[in-house]
């Protein structure tokens, strides 16, 4: 669980590498399982953007609540969900946190503060609002924090959400993940703009962009618009610029996509550019660096072996818990 | 006893609840300073204050989205739905989030989303509309129909405390003009129990909602005719009392399924196959369904005379039946 947020420790420095690293192995892990045939279903990265979904995960209190999108593992991570609940899941075993009943990130748990995405994009914004509604209601000193991408906010939740948020004045962060691509279509056919940032003036919000590659920016981001949230000032909109480095998922070779706008974004690995950062600033020493890259390889290591030695259900359970 | 009208039994069920339990509060279009558009919570806010009565924007979504996600964190919301027709705009919300939550990972989400449904007014195709099955066609759901005023307060309780979504449908024609007695003593009306509200022998008639009181002033006409007519009200759509239906078809031996919905893919059908595939061998004539066509709800008088179905029109195919 994250640690109370404020300016960041060398400690926190390190976690956060721990956590965008623990992302990009545990979603490399899967796309070799994918391989393998031994995915159900298809394997959604977040390569090259685990920065917003770390950073802004470690930004909340563990009293918090957020609801992810299909690339946000990294914000699952940091909320206590292990690399084994994303191996169950993805094989579709019993024991996932899904107990097989759901695919991919569709995993949640009220108790982690972590509300399960659908497949409909947009969606959480106004279930996320309905939280920090119940929040305001009793009083509680709970953020809320969500994700749409570049193709979600063009729907009616998202407008909705937002709309409903700014007038109730509620504990809501929305982190729009603009990575340039929903599935094929690039943003300049999502909207006629430049920045999804500019839509928060017309909520009467405060709208920022952030560099979505810069893990420690994106957190002190998330940490203002949870200070603002937390003294009743309102929901926050924060624009987090990337790029999305694979497919819409692992089947999809994205040939759409320039190569050389891949090559230019390669440059600005989040991992990398921190890792170097850390190195330099002496916030990390390549000994440090080597034990954090060991604990992320020995995590993997036994929970792939956990996650593969698990049963699949039994298909009598299909019939289970359609009603509480 | 008091005398209660239909709507006042509904109001007053939802201000015992809401005295009985902080976590139930409200929302709508409308529904505070207006009292909705029916009147059903008029008074509630000053009973209640504007934070647990709450106005929203036009956004059905972003109401019925909100709802779910205060109640994954433990409040009790109640939605209102100006109209039951409106409840499209929510559709996403209802079908893919609510209904689909504890199935998919294991949390609870206990609220109700009511409102008036049904024709009879001349409100044209947009307020008129009894679109029950599409949510009876949701797994995850549960579906709720009265028809008397004891029964609406009953049940409205029943789906407050439910952990589940409960989709309650009022029917605008009842509102003013069924009166009965209510006890003041608390009392919850069981989803998912059928009642008779007339013995009979020769055909059973399977209906709910306004279609009860249908039911019973043809049942009345045909006694003189020495034709009895049994009347099962099912108040519950889903789950519906499979048992309490197939003992009155066992009684009688001949069944018409009654209701104000159309036909294709209506309750009736449904209804039908149930009682071919478990009491076959105990009818004594084909199973017959009195239903609206399968039109929009039309907007004149005499177009929506002929749309909807009425005493004069069961009579007929009772007496059609009878012979058989």
């Amino acid at each position: 669980m994250p640690r109370r947020p404020g300016k960041l420790s060398r400690a926190d420095m390190h976690r956060l590498y721990y956590y965008m690293l623990l992302t990009r192995r545990v979603e490399g892990q899967l796309t070799h399982l994918y391989r393998q045939g031994k995915v159900v279903g298809g394997v959604y990265s977040s390569l090259g953007q685990e920065a917003i979904a770390v950073g802004t995960a470690y930004a909340l209190e563990p009293h918090d609540v957020l609801g992810p999108m299909i690339r946000d593992s990294g914000a699952m991570l940091v909320r206590g969900y292990r690399p084994r609940d994303f191996f169950l899941q993805y094989m579709a075993r019993r024991d996932g946190p899904t107990n097989g009943r759901d695919a991919n990130t569709h995993f949640g748990d009220v108790t982690r503060g972590v509300i399960a995405p659908i497949s409909m994009l947009g969606e959480l914004v106004p279930v996320l609002a309905g939280v920090a509604l119940a929040s305001k209601l009793r009083a509680e000193s709970r953020v809320t924090l969500t994700y749409v991408g570049d193709g979600a906010i063009s729907t009616t939740p998202f407008h909705e959400g937002m709309n409903f948020a700014a007038v109730q004045k509620l504990p809501l962060i929305v982190i729009a993940e603009n990575n340039g691509w929903a599935y094929s279509t690039p943003v300049s056919r999502q909207m006629a703009t430049s920045d999804i940032a500019k839509r928060a003036e017309a909520y009467g919000l405060p709208g920022a962009i952030v560099d979505g590659n810069d893990v420690v920016a994106v957190y002190e981001a998330t940490v203002e618009a949870a200070r603002r949230a937390r003294q009743g000032d309102g929901p926050s909109l924060i624009e987090a610029k990337t790029m999305r480095m694979k497919g819409h998922a692992e089947h999809d070779p994205a040939t759409y996509v320039p190569r050389e706008l891949l090559e230019a974004w390669r440059k600005k690995d989040p991992i990398l550019c921190f890792e170097r950062s850390l190195i330099e600033n002496k916030l990390m020493t390549p000994k440090e660096k080597a034990a954090i890259q060991d604990r992320v390889e020995a995590t993997i290591h036994e929970d792939l072996d956990f996650a593969e030695s698990s049963p699949l259900p039994s298909p009598e359970e299909a019939a289970q818990l359609v009603w509480a | 006893m008091p005398i209660l009208t239909h709507l006042e039994a509904i109001r007053q069920g939802i201000g015992e609840e809401m005295e009985r339990d902080s976590s139930v509060f409200l929302l709508g279009e409308d529904i505070g300073v207006y009292g909705g558009a029916f009147k059903v919570t008029e008074g509630m806010l000053e009973k209640f204050g504007a934070e647990r009565v709450i106005d929203t924007p036009i956004s059905e979504s972003a109401i019925v989205g909100a709802a779910v996600g205060a109640a994954l964190v433990g409040m009790r919301p109640v939605v209102e739905m100006q109209f039951m027709d409106f409840i499209a705009c929510a559709f996403d919300q209802i079908v893919n989030m609510a209904a689909k939550i504890h199935y998919r990972w294991g949390a609870k989400v206990p609220m109700v989303i009511r409102g008036p449904s049904g024709a009879g007014v001349h409100g044209g195709p947009y307020h008129s509309q009894s679109n029950e099955m599409w949510f009876v066609h949701t797994p995850g759901l549960k579906v709720v129909v009265p028809s008397t005023a004891y029964d609406a307060k009953g049940l409205i309780k029943a789906a407050i405390r439910d952990d589940n979504p409960v989709i309650f449908y009022e029917h605008k024609y009842l509102y003013r003009r069924v009166k009965d007695e209510v006890p003041l003593e608390d009392y919850v009306v069981p989803i998912g129990q059928a009642i008779l509200r007339r013995e009979g022998t020769d055909i059973a008639v399977i209906t709910y909602g306004a279609m009860v009181w249908t039911a019973l002033e043809a049942a009345a006409q045909l006694e003189k005719e020495g034709i009895s007519l049994e009347v099962l009200d099912l108040r519950s759509l889903l789950p519906y009392d499979e048992e309490a239906i197939l003992a009155s078809v066992r009684k009688c031996s001949k069944v018409i399924l009654l209701h104000e919905d159309t036909r294709i893919g209506g309750m009736a059908g449904e209804l039908a196959a149930v009682i071919a595939e478990k009491a076959f061998d105990d009818l004594d004539g084909p199973i017959v369904r009195v239903t609206a066509p399968d039109t929009p709800v039309p907007f004149s008088p005499p177009l929506e005379d002929h749309f909807l179905p009425n005493a004069r029109k069961l009579a007929e195919a009772a007496r059609k039946l009878a012979s058989y």
